[in-house]
């Protein structure tokens, strides 16, 4: 058969995603980041319930500035990957795929991310 | 679909509904009743783990070992970890195409899921017990 050089759609070189697009697929991005973040989330709780002296190395780790930024960034992937989910499930049930509730959705959903984080860590904080 | 008359499908399998992967949507949608679990468990870790923050460690233990705790933690931890089975499952199979690589990623990946959540749900259970 012969090969014809057929243009690919989306063209991902020439063509702009859409703020959804870019939203579902930071919604993978997180989701896998999180994966990740899961062996944290065990060498903690291992930690916990191996003594004090190994959860000390765990939280010396939580409070390093490394530490902090990957913790800062769970809580975005977090917050992310639930709000962009509850999105998936309003999906699931057929609402919000109208073009412009769907670029609101991204919207709300990208502001919403950053604003939950930023409350996370600031109420961490204070209490 | 087609009408009977034309469709090489049988009226059973019609029925069952599980087209030729013979799983129907049952991956679908463990994916979405561990999703719609994971929202309130998740609201819950977190609002937990805010109050927490900076908490000695015996307060830390002392808060895993109340009974209501430690089961919603280990649900927490179950659920997680079976939603990102399912999910990683989802992203393997879109972007790796050799299958040798294909079944041994996906195998290493449900592995490193059951492992690493026993040895978490091992841990809460061994503080809280």
């Amino acid at each position: 058969m012969a090969q014809f050089e057929r243009p690919l759609s989306p063209h991902l070189q020439v063509y702009r995603l859409p703020l959804t697009a870019l939203a579902s697929i930071t919604h993978r991005a997180t989701g896998v980041g999180l994966g990740f973040g899961t062996l944290l989330l065990t060498w903690w709780l291992v930690a916990a319930a191996s003594g004090p002296e190994t959860y000390a190395t765990f939280q010396w780790f939580a409070g390093s500035i490394v530490g902090l930024i990957v913790l800062f960034g769970f809580t975005w992937a977090l917050s992310f990957h639930l709000l962009n989910g509850l999105r998936h499930l309003f999906w699931d049930a057929g609402w919000g795929f109208d073009k412009q509730v769907s670029h609101k959705a991204s919207v709300a959903v990208v502001a919403g991310s950053v604003a939950l984080t930023v409350i996370v860590w600031l109420a961490a904080y204070i209490f | 679909m087609a009408s009977p008359r034309h469709s090489l499908r049988s009226p059973l399998g019609a029925v069952r509904g599980l087209g030729s992967a013979k799983d129907g949507t049952h991956h679908w949608w463990l994916q979405r009743v561990s999703a719609i679990a994971l929202i309130p468990l998740t609201i819950w870790f977190v609002a937990s783990l805010v109050v927490l923050a900076g908490s000695p460690y015996e307060v830390f233990i002392g808060w895993v070992a109340q009974p209501l705790v430690a089961v919603l933690l280990g649900l927490f931890v179950g659920v997680g970890f079976w939603h990102l089975k399912l999910g990683a499952q989802v992203v393997i199979e879109d972007y790796i195409h050799a299958e040798s690589t294909k079944l041994i990623v996906s195998m290493l990946v449900n592995f490193a899921t059951v492992v690493l959540g026993a040895a978490a749900i091992f841990s809460i259970l061994k503080i809280a017990i």
